[in-house]
């Protein structure tokens, strides 16, 4: 039991953290692969990150669920070793590799020992490069994707984030769930699979970092052999998606003592010249954490809620500002009215002298702590090359955070708070809400 | 890939921790404080906690969940802090903040820059023993602790089985009450109980401080005199001794049906004893065995068996946790594919499990696990935190320093015999608990 849930949700790589004086070198290897590069030599171990832009938003029209399936699929059996001689030889090396497919981006994440570096990478390498995809591992996998799409079924968040998405996207990839559907699941050939690994894993989408015992020249090297016969180009970018969402309450009966609710409207794009002002501003009225509004009103005066808080979806082909909040059955009613009515004090008075300060000092106080492990260091360094954000960010982030004034952040909350907009679907038996359309 | 479902100790059961000779400093205050210094200059960060050696399972009865009720209302005032304030002040900081609450502790933290640590000692400090409670504050976060039961565990067909099953595998031991509380019992909680366990319970001779970071032990320990010297012992500190277990004479088993489950599975937990203090090798042998029969993947035995040969199971896992005061479980798992009966899937599991005991222990597999201990002991280096969080769990749970670090060391030493010696006590159906969690009545009698 915790005193607040962790949110685990997409993270825009506005919420990363530097550490003045970090070293970031940028390593280009004699073949053209770039990577960022921390040197640390104090424990003798690697931590590597590869991001490919893209992610499920790539899948091929029809077969929705590919890329995730296949993501699951490279650690069952690479070149000469099928699934268990993959992990006996993983296991023996003592390394760790994760493969996952986001919305927005197919990872990987590796650690590894200095002593047995060549050994590990080599493995990785056979992993992401020439995948097996034996058919008895296809089905093996297949039957856990079917599994877990009939788990999402009767999972309230999971109805409702479905259900939201299927509003606000209409018809993009962004509309439907990125592991597919038991239909779509069930048709995947050995074939769909090898395209989805070649639309999904090129060259042209790849940004890497490493953090750890390895040296600037040792790294080019490594990522030639690594990563150098991947095919040049992988799939084009889907285009925007237009978000249609309209305000408005929908619920979904589901048989459970608490209803889930999801709510929000469109978002901020990422590089727009608010962004900042948004983002300042979503610390004052929703983040996780105890001090914001919602939380204040919804849970900490009235009890109504364990967790309430909204975040700024900046995703590459869309954005969305969205929220969550959970209350039984009986009590939900006045959640969302609390909701509501803090949307509507945010988009007309904006914020006080008082919280902007408050936000800003917890943001740019927060900054420097998150840079404390190789592992997290990596993770940050290639999201931020995912987002099109330079090295020197880290040098400029702060000022930009305190540059926002409380003008900003009413002028943003006035155009970004839609109370007519805003799209509330509950998922649970609530008393006194009804879909209004 | 998503697992099918977690279970809380699952994979890392042998983690253990890497020491480097002299990066731990301890030391104990004159009030019967202990203190624990991690240093890690990699970062100007710090981690600030103080572990409390009183849990759920310390709980009188009929007040369960007040151990937890209790947690969340220290963030309320004391007469230096207003309510809130304290959340306030560390978030102004920059800092992050969480608290947790298990059967055997409970324990507060703070991430902040490593020059603001001053400032979170003396805010502890201060809530050690000066909470004030109003009786809006307990009513109030009463309804915050429902809807947190409500998230956790109503809405969630796997863990109300979860929590029948503890309630079968312990006869008499507090472990059998969930640690957030039977709902019908949280729902009477009131502030007077909270006070009363507060009071109790939270004093520093009951206390652990661990700093972990880019800190120096020797101003920690300025500090920490400073601060946390001047807090009066509680003379209600006694030995945490909990009824115990009688023996355990008969299998138990037990079918959940809820039309809200989507995936069926069979789950057997053995009782089985935890870590002792200078006598962990019981325990040792346990976590791999535990790895051998259903650790990563398919190269354990129960993944050889079920998934790759006779494809009966979607997933297979094993698990065992010896951080606990008292006796702790042992478990395994296997999630049928569609079409397989659970009867079938345990009848498999159990066969699996007979011809293990019957081939002995696959010494390169062994060797593989043993390999991935000694590497475990290089990375975990690389979170301080969780060497911080490590440390509590163990010093809450009767453990010392010495007994964690010789952790790793015990587990490269276990033997195959070692291993066999300890399956064979442990497998014993009279002390263990058979569950069915199902979609509908029909599955039990496919």
């Amino acid at each position: 039991m915790t005193r607040i849930f962790s949110v685990f949700l997409i993270l825009i790589a506005f919420t990363l953290q530097a550490k003045a004086g970090l070293q970031i070198d940028e390593v280009t290897s004699p073949g053209g692969i770039k990577a960022w590069l921390v040197e640390e030599h104090s424990i003798p171990f690697i931590a590597l990150e590869i991001r490919f832009k893209g992610g499920t938003s790539l899948d091929v029209e029809g077969k929705r669920g590919a890329i995730y399936m296949m993501s699951g699929l490279l650690e069952e059996g690479a070149g000469d070793l099928d699934a268990q001689g993959f992990q006996k030889a993983r296991d023996t090396l003592a390394a760790s590799f994760s493969f996952d497919a986001h919305g927005d981006s197919v990872t990987v994440s590796a650690k590894f020992l200095r002593e047995n570096r060549g050994e590990a990478l080599e493995l990785l390498r056979k992993a992401i490069i020439k995948p097996r995809f034996d058919q008895v591992a296809l089905d093996r996998v297949r039957a856990q994707m079917v599994s877990i799409i009939a788990g999402d079924q009767k999972d309230p968040q999971e109805i409702a984030t479905e259900a939201f998405d299927q509003l606000a996207y209409g018809d993009h990839p962004y509309a439907t769930s990125s592991t597919g559907t038991t239909e779509s699941v069930n048709r995947f050939t050995r074939e769909d699979i090898q395209e989805a690994h070649a639309n999904s894993m090129a060259r042209d989408q790849m940004f890497v970092s490493a953090v750890g015992d390895v040296s600037a020249e040792e790294l080019g090297l490594i990522l030639d052999e690594l990563l150098g016969e991947l095919p040049e180009t992988g799939a084009p970018k889907p285009p925007r998606a237009e978000v249609k969402i309209t305000g408005g309450i929908t619920v979904i009966d589901f048989p459970s003592p608490q209803s889930v609710a999801i709510f929000g409207h469109e978002g901020i794009r990422r590089d727009d010249p608010d962004f900042f002002a948004a983002f300042v501003m979503n610390q004052v009225f929703g983040s996780s954490g105890f001090t914001s509004r919602l939380t204040l009103e919804v849970r900490e005066k009235r009890g109504l809620t364990y967790g309430v808080y909204t975040y700024l979806g900046s995703y590459d082909l869309a954005e969305l500002f969205q929220g969550s909040v959970a209350s039984a059955n009986d009590r939900i009613a006045e959640a969302v009215a609390v909701i509501q009515s803090e949307w509507v004090k945010l988009a007309d008075q904006g914020v006080t002298q008082e919280e902007l300060e408050a936000a800003k000092k917890f943001l740019t106080g927060a900054y420097p702590l998150r840079f404390d492990g190789n592992r997290r260091i990596a993770s940050i360094l290639a999201n931020m090359q995912l987002d099109d954000l330079p090295i020197s960010y880290i040098e400029t982030r702060n000022d930009k955070v305190n540059a926002v004034t409380l003008e900003d952040v009413a002028r943003v909350a006035k155009r970004l708070m839609k109370p007519e907009d805003l799209r509330i679907v509950v998922v649970g038996q609530p008393v006194g809400l009804a879909s209004t359309d | 890939m998503r697992l099918l479902f977690l279970l809380i100790g699952l994979g890392l059961s042998f983690s253990s921790i890497a020491r480097a000779a002299d990066d731990i400093t301890t030391f104990r205050l004159k009030n019967g404080m202990d203190a624990i210094v991690i240093e890690d200059h990699r970062a100007a960060v710090v981690t600030h906690m103080v572990w409390y050696r009183v849990g759920a399972a310390d709980e009188e009865a009929g007040k369960s969940g007040i151990a937890h009720l209790l947690e969340h209302l220290m963030f309320k005032g004391t007469k230096n802090l207003e309510s809130g304030e304290f959340s306030r002040v560390v978030s102004a900081n920059g800092g992050s903040e969480n608290a947790f609450t298990s059967f055997d502790y409970t324990g507060y933290f703070q991430r902040v820059a490593s020059d603001r640590l001053e400032l979170m000692m003396e805010m502890e400090a201060d809530r050690m023993r000066g909470l004030i409670l109003s009786e809006e504050d307990v009513t109030t976060e009463r309804d915050v602790v429902l809807e947190e039961r409500n998230s956790r565990t109503e809405n969630n067909p796997g863990a109300l089985f979860s929590e029948q099953r503890m309630a079968s595998l312990y006869l008499n031991h507090p472990y059998g009450v969930p640690t957030i509380g039977w709902k019908h019992e949280i729902e009477q909680l009131n502030r007077k109980d909270a006070l009363a366990f507060y009071q109790k319970y939270y004093a520093p001779n009951n206390a652990i401080l661990i700093v972990a970071g880019d800190v120096d032990p020797k101003q920690v320990k300025k500090l920490a005199r400073k601060y946390y010297g001047r807090l009066k012992a509680s003379d209600g500190i006694t030995e945490r001794v909990r009824p115990s277990e009688p023996p355990q004479i008969a299998p138990r088993r037990l079918q959940y049906s809820d039309n809200r489950v989507s995936q069926p599975y069979v789950i057997r937990t053995y009782l089985a004893p935890e870590r002792n203090p200078g006598n962990q090798k019981p325990a040792a042998a346990l976590a791999l065995l535990a790895e051998l029969l259903g650790g990563d993947g398919l190269s354990s035995v129960l993944g050889r068996e079920l998934q790759i040969k006779q494809k009966l199971a979607l997933q297979v896992s094993a698990f065992y946790d010896g951080l606990s005061l008292d006796k702790s479980g042992f478990g395994l798992v296997v999630v049928p594919v569609e079409g397989v009966s659970l009867a079938e899937a345990e009848d498999a599991m159990d066969n699996a499990v007979a011809k293990f005991m019957k081939d002995g222990v696959d010494t390169d597999h062994l060797a593989r696990l043993k390999a991935q201990i000694k590497a475990s002991d290089i990375y975990a280096r690389d979170s301080v935190q969780g060497l911080a969080r490590r440390y509590g769990e163990a010093l809450t749970s009767g453990l010392t320093v010495a007994d964690v670090d010789a952790w790793s060391e015990i587990l490269q030493a276990v033997t195959p015999d070692d291993i066999m010696a300890a399956a064979e006590l442990v497998f014993d159906r009279r002390q263990s608990v058979t569950g069915w969690l199902m979609r509908d009545e029909t599955e039990a009698s496919q």
